[in-house]
């Protein structure tokens, strides 16, 4: 019998509110600084680095909600009947560059639930896409995150 | 680099080339100020005594996303101003601790003359060996931002 009830999987195509940010050239330095970059362009600020959508769009909550353990609950998913988090994966597709000045929206979308049996159990797989658009609305930056739950 | 001479490089490449290794430690300096980048506050990146005593880790985790950093690092130095990352999938398997000494690298598995895009096999590998976090970059040669 599948765990993924009508109900959960009815959470299929949930989307988040579109977040606009600022790319500042201080927050691009700030992280090929904490990456161990060793590309001038990124450690001055002219060019935002691969992955520079993360720091972007990572998640700014209040402290209250916050877990105990520091970590802020995604709003977009539901509650799964697993709740054990294992390793997942990303795929980023990158579409344009990134420079500072530029304002760019983020839209995250719970694009699949899907259930394989494991060797110790039954494993939910869910999937969410962050499509990152400029302000002419051109995709910027694609990721697929996959996360598996046992 | 000039697309011409991009051009030439990516004729060059061979299926089954090295791409440099480099070597990544992560000091509790660096974690510290990359989480602080992304504003991520899970305790397991900077409480030493609740890594290890609440989670059972034995040391301050290394941040995922940060391994997947360095796989884009390692292909782009390899890569110059001779082309960009297109696009790239990644998983990180094992976790990795503050001061474990890693090696990133790379392997090209595949060329698409058509396109003059290169498939590169990268990883970060561990001191026992272990792949931390396996990844498949494609670039492509005389493109770049």
């Amino acid at each position: 019998m599948s765990l993924l009830t009508p109900d959960l999987l009815a959470n299929i195509g949930r989307r988040s509110e579109p977040r606009r940010e600022l790319v500042t050239r201080r927050d691009i330095r700030k992280y090929a600084v904490a990456t161990g970059s060793r590309q001038r362009r990124y450690l001055d600020g002219d060019l935002a680095p691969p992955m520079f959508h993360v720091p972007l769009f990572w998640d700014v909550v209040e402290l209250d909600q916050l877990t105990p353990d520091g970590v802020s609950i995604d709003t977009l998913l539901p509650k799964f009947p697993l709740e054990k988090a294992m390793a997942g994966g990303l795929e980023i597709e990158y579409h344009r560059p990134i420079r500072p000045g530029d304002w760019l929206t983020a839209t995250r979308t719970l694009t699949d639930i899907y259930e394989k049996q494991g060797r110790s159990g039954p494993l939910i797989f869910y999937e969410v896409v962050m499509d990152v658009v400029d302000d002419g609305g051109d995709l910027v930056v694609r990721e697929k995150t996959t996360r598996i739950l046992r | 680099m000039s697309p011409a001479a991009a051009s030439d490089r990516f004729h060059a490449l061979r299926v089954g080339d090295s791409l440099p290794e480099r070597r990544f430690e992560c000091g509790n300096v660096q974690l510290m100020l990359y989480n602080a980048a992304l504003w991520n506050g899970h305790r397991i990146h900077y409480d030493e005594t609740y890594a290890r005593e609440v989670e059972g880790y034995p040391g301050l985790v290394v941040a995922g996303p940060l391994l997947g950093d360095w796989l884009h690092q390692c292909v782009e130095e390899w890569l110059g101003g001779d082309g960009r990352i297109l696009s790239i999938e990644y998983s990180n398997r094992v976790a990795t601790y503050v001061g474990d000494p890693l090696i990133s690298g790379g392997t090209v598995t595949e060329l698409r003359p058509d396109s003059q895009e290169a498939v590169i096999e990268v990883f970060i590998r561990n001191a026992e060996g272990a792949v931390a976090a396996p990844g498949t970059v494609v670039a492509r040669f005389g493109e770049s931002w």
